[in-house]
């Protein structure tokens, strides 16, 4: 049995821009039919990447290849690949029906043939009969809809985005997350998304890779990245995390002991990574990982367990926070559990907190 | 055919070969202009006689340089005196009409605007003619009348600088009223808040802040009054501006003298426009 | 609305109003009456078309009238033609300070007055000028070539003249098209010719209306390079309003000419903006 051709491949892509390198040998495979996001930082080379494959960018080394072929030598217009730009790009002296026409235009299609073909786009994307509307008569969310049909009718191996959620407010932005993974359920095409967002991308990919200074530092799926992070920018990045660094002072395998810097004793994991006594290390511990109680004898199952006082509530609905405060002085964020236990909670309060071992990833301290 | 997209290098040669082509003849008339400036001879043209500064400074005939021509010295003292008037006033008003239309809505605005336009889209020369009948109409009703001639209302200084004006002004309305739209309000809000009275607040937040604006149409209506030829042709008298007392001579024959005035005419104008850039970058 | 508003609105109505009544409106409505106006006897005047009829009648009037306003859509176009590859090429190809360069090289020779343009023309032109000397130099030409006096010249002249006008609002309206769009129409499979067909000259429309409105009144409006160029059996209209009023103080016909020059250029405006959709204040404000 062989492994179905992938839709797309980057094989040792590497872009220098005069001595600066914006994309360090990258290589990835996005398999047929899947969403595929490339997460990270402004400015980590990601834009880059994408341009590269649209064909934009010329890369300095390396190979792109789209169901199996190279398209180095393919000029963006002629490339099986689409793109949907951060902002769109809807072609403003157009109404809507000729920008999504525009790409079958450029194939010499009969004009009946585009009519039918713009109309039936204009339905999957749940707008119909909006075609002799203006652009700047729709609404965000339309707009954005519109300028995935105006690819999607191209029929293209590849649909590139590029954070096209950008520009949109918060309330469409949970919205269009959900509607842009049915509407690549429902085309069923290979999706490349870049995003600055996280949750756009743990929502919405099958596979995500996090991209940091030109590398990728990892490549999984969204719980792979949550978590088991191998780095700790993947750690830091990737959800909210409490951050220490100290030194650690047991290592028996993966689990280790770590004092930190302000004399936290915490106990840690570090899955493939060796990490010997004595060495620097950074713990990452995320807040919904931390069990808080009033009582210390609710956490005796836990291998950590620090008593403090609550320090600041961060009410903030589902993603409440509680800052404890604990006797060293050390600030550790804890989610706040919804259920009506800790409605009564205030600031000033003694409590307790807890977590087990294998919630805290620890990755080595590069040294300066 | 942006750089982003691949394009066949020939193409790009042949395009860049274009615009290089174009600024060439961009600069062709101007430098020949300036170089017969230099030209030991009595007419502007080949051959090269070589090297003098004559043009320029020369006291005795036949080359009597541009600093011992009394005409044309006082032909440029004409055109300063315009230009000022001309760029005083069209600033003024420029900035009135750049605040009525930005900050009243009242019936007719749109009319008004549209007419404030039309002076772009009128010929120079027959503005000129128009105020020169009226002004006549008015003159001879007056010395109808009273037997009183009006002197402002025949051919004249007073005549030029009114007609230049009544283009120029559009200019400077539309230069102030570009800054005028980008000022945010709430910086105005905010001083009335902290204690000043409305005439205060503009004349402490506002007018500060359209001072770039202000100059630079100081600055393009000099030009353009200096410049102006159509509508000053039919409004001038007896003391020719600059560019009238160059026509004459013009059409009597050239001698590189008028290159000389037109080069200095160049670096006038590049320096007031350096000055502009220099200061707009500031500000 | 409040007093103090009021007051407000008045104290800035007022110069508008001045300016605009006493230098463009009765002025105008002042040459309509002189134009209707025919001159019977010494001092004595009856209203009617007579300078109109005139006009009408008198083909080298009409001639004149249609050359100049035939010329001044070539002159225009060609200014188009000739302006938006360059615009093109500073909006959209320069990049960083190259492009702030070239935009000032354009506007530089346009800082100094049209008479020193229309001059450096005639120095490079005439039969002894600069261009015949460097022909006879290369052994091109036999004697002195005069190039000076006709209209191919006074089209050089007349497109010179009105570049910056053209180029400025191109440049403008280029700029704000996004890059993202014209790769969006390569994305979708466009290719040069229906990119620039379907997307920049759609979008640079406002701009090519406005260029060659102002362009179109300068060529016909223009007195200078017609006289200096043009040759001397080819009039254009302004040189006779010229005459009229200033040689042979004929007022009555010459302000006929001059509304005619009025009607005939308001109405290109008219129809240009017409055909393109687009409104004066949009375009001009």
């Amino acid at each position: 049995m062989t492994t179905p051709m992938p839709d797309l491949e980057c094989d040792a892509l590497t872009k220098r821009f005069g001595s600066a390198t914006a994309v360090d040998n990258v290589s990835f495979t996005v398999p047929a039919g899947s969403f595929f996001s490339i997460l990270g930082p402004s400015g980590c080379g990601k834009t880059t990447i994408m341009r590269m494959i649209a064909g934009f960018l010329e890369p300095s080394s390396g190979d792109i290849r789209i169901k199996g072929r190279s398209v180095l030598d393919v000029p963006p217009n002629k490339r099986p690949v689409n793109m949907v730009f951060q902002h769109l790009a809807l072609f403003p002296m157009m109404n809507i029906a000729d920008n999504i026409g525009y790409g079958l235009r450029r194939k010499g299609m009969a004009k009946a043939e585009i009519a039918r073909k713009v109309d039936e786009a204009l339905d999957r994307i749940g707008l119909p009969g909006i075609g002799a509307r203006q652009v700047d008569e729709l609404s965000g969310g339309q707009k954005q809809r519109v300028a995935i049909a105006r690819c999607m009718v191209l029929e293209p191996d590849v649909l590139l985005l590029d954070e096209p959620l950008g520009a949109l407010d918060l309330k469409l932005r949970e919205h269009m997350k959900v509607e842009l993974k049915a509407l690549q359920a429902a085309f069923d095409t290979t999706f490349v998304y870049i995003t600055h967002d996280q949750s756009e991308a743990l929502v919405m990919s099958d596979r995500i890779a996090v991209m940091n200074a030109g590398r990728f530092e990892q490549m999984g799926t969204a719980r792979d990245l949550y978590y088991r992070p191998q780095t700790a920018f993947v750690a830091g990045f990737v959800g909210d995390a409490n951050r220490w660094q100290g030194r650690v002072t047991r290592a028996e395998g993966e689990a280790l002991e770590v004092k930190t810097d302000g004399g936290l004793i915490l106990r840690a994991i570090s899955p493939g990574r060796k990490l010997p006594v004595g060495d620097r290390a950074e713990v990452f511990v995320r807040p919904e990982a931390i069990r808080l109680a009033e009582d210390s004898a609710q956490l005796s199952h836990f291998d950590t367990q620090i008593s403090g006082h609550v320090a600041t509530i961060l009410f903030n609905g589902a993603a409440s926070r509680v800052i404890v405060m604990d006797a060293t002085g050390a600030e550790i964020e804890v989610a706040l559990p919804q259920s009506g236990e800790f409605a009564h909670l205030t600031r000033g309060a003694g409590v307790h907190i807890g977590w087990s071992g294998d919630q805290g990833n620890a990755f080595a301290v590069a040294r300066p | 055919m942006i750089p982003t997209i691949p394009q066949n290098p020939l193409i790009r040669i042949a395009y860049g070969a274009y615009v290089a082509l174009f600024f060439i003849y961009l600069a062709l008339p101007l430098t020949v202009v300036a170089v017969f400036a230099f030209n030991d001879s009595q007419f502007p043209s080949l051959p090269w006689e070589g090297f003098t500064l004559d043009w320029f400074f020369g006291s005795e005939r036949p080359m009597i340089g541009v600093f011992h021509e009394g005409p044309i010295l006082r032909a440029i003292g004409t055109s300063v005196i315009i230009g000022l008037a001309v760029s005083a006033l069209s600033v003024a008003v420029g900035t009135t009409n750049a605040f009525l239309f930005n900050r009243y809505q009242f019936r007719g605005r749109g009319l008004l605007y549209v007419l404030m336009l039309l002076p772009l889209v009128i010929p120079g020369i027959v503005l000129g003619i128009s105020i020169l009948v009226f002004s006549s109409t008015l003159a001879n009703a007056a010395w109808d009348a009273a037997e009183f001639d009006i002197q402002a209302l025949r051919p004249g200084l007073v005549l030029v600088i009114l007609g230049q004006f009544s283009f120029v002004t559009t200019i400077a309305t539309l230069v102030i009223a570009a800054r005028l739209q980008k000022f945010d309000r709430t910086l105005e809000e905010a001083a009335l808040n902290l204690g000043a009275n409305h005439l205060t607040a503009v004349r402490t937040i506002t007018l500060p802040y359209l001072a770039p604006a202000m100059i630079g149409a100081f600055v393009v209506s000099f030009l353009m009054s200096f410049e102006n030829f159509n509508t000053t042709l039919m409004l001038v008298g007896s003391d020719s501006p600059l560019t009238i007392a160059m026509f004459d001579r013009l059409k009597l024959g050239s001698t590189p003298l008028l290159n000389a005035v037109s080069l200095l005419l160049m670096l006038g104008s590049s320096l007031l426009a350096l000055v502009m850039i220099a200061f707009q970058r500031k500000s | 609305m409040r007093a103090g508003q009021k007051l407000g609105l008045i104290l800035l109505l007022t110069p508008l109003l001045l300016w605009l009544s006493l230098l463009i409106i009765i002025p105008h409505i002042d040459l309509f009456l002189l134009s209707l106006r025919e001159r019977v006897g010494v001092r004595q005047y009856e209203t009617g078309l007579a300078n109109y009829t005139t006009i009408l009648t008198e083909p080298l009037y009409m001639v004149t009238f249609a050359r100049t306003a035939m010329m001044s859509i070539l002159a225009t176009v060609l200014t188009l033609l000739i302006a938006f590859p360059v615009s093109y090429y500073i909006a959209k190809m320069a990049r960083g300070r190259a492009r702030s360069v070239l935009f000032l090289m354009c506007l530089v020779p346009f800082w100094v007055s049209e008479l020193v343009r229309t001059f450096g023309w005639m120095i490079l032109l005439r039969e002894s000028g600069v261009i015949s000397g460097l022909l006879q130099w290369a052994g091109l030409a036999a004697g002195p070539v005069e190039m000076l006096y006709n209209d191919a010249a006074m089209m050089v002249g007349l497109v010179y003249t009105s570049m910056l006008f053209m180029v400025v609002p191109l440049v403008t309206t280029l700029d704000s098209l996004d890059d993202a769009v014209i790769e969006a129409g390569y994305d979708l499979g466009g290719s040069g010719p229906s990119i620039l067909r379907e997307i920049v000259i759609p979008h640079a429309m406002p701009g090519i209306v406005s260029g060659s409105i102002v362009v179109f009144m300068l060529s016909l409006g223009n007195y200078l390079t017609p006289t200096m160029l043009g040759g001397k059996d080819s009039l254009w209209f302004t040189q006779m309003i010229y005459s009229q009023f200033i040689v042979r103080f004929n007022w009555e016909l010459g302000a006929a000419f001059g509304f005619m020059l009025l009607i005939l250029s308001s109405l290109i405006v008219w129809a240009v903006l017409r055909l393109t959709g687009q409104t004066l204040e949009k375009t001009m404000g």
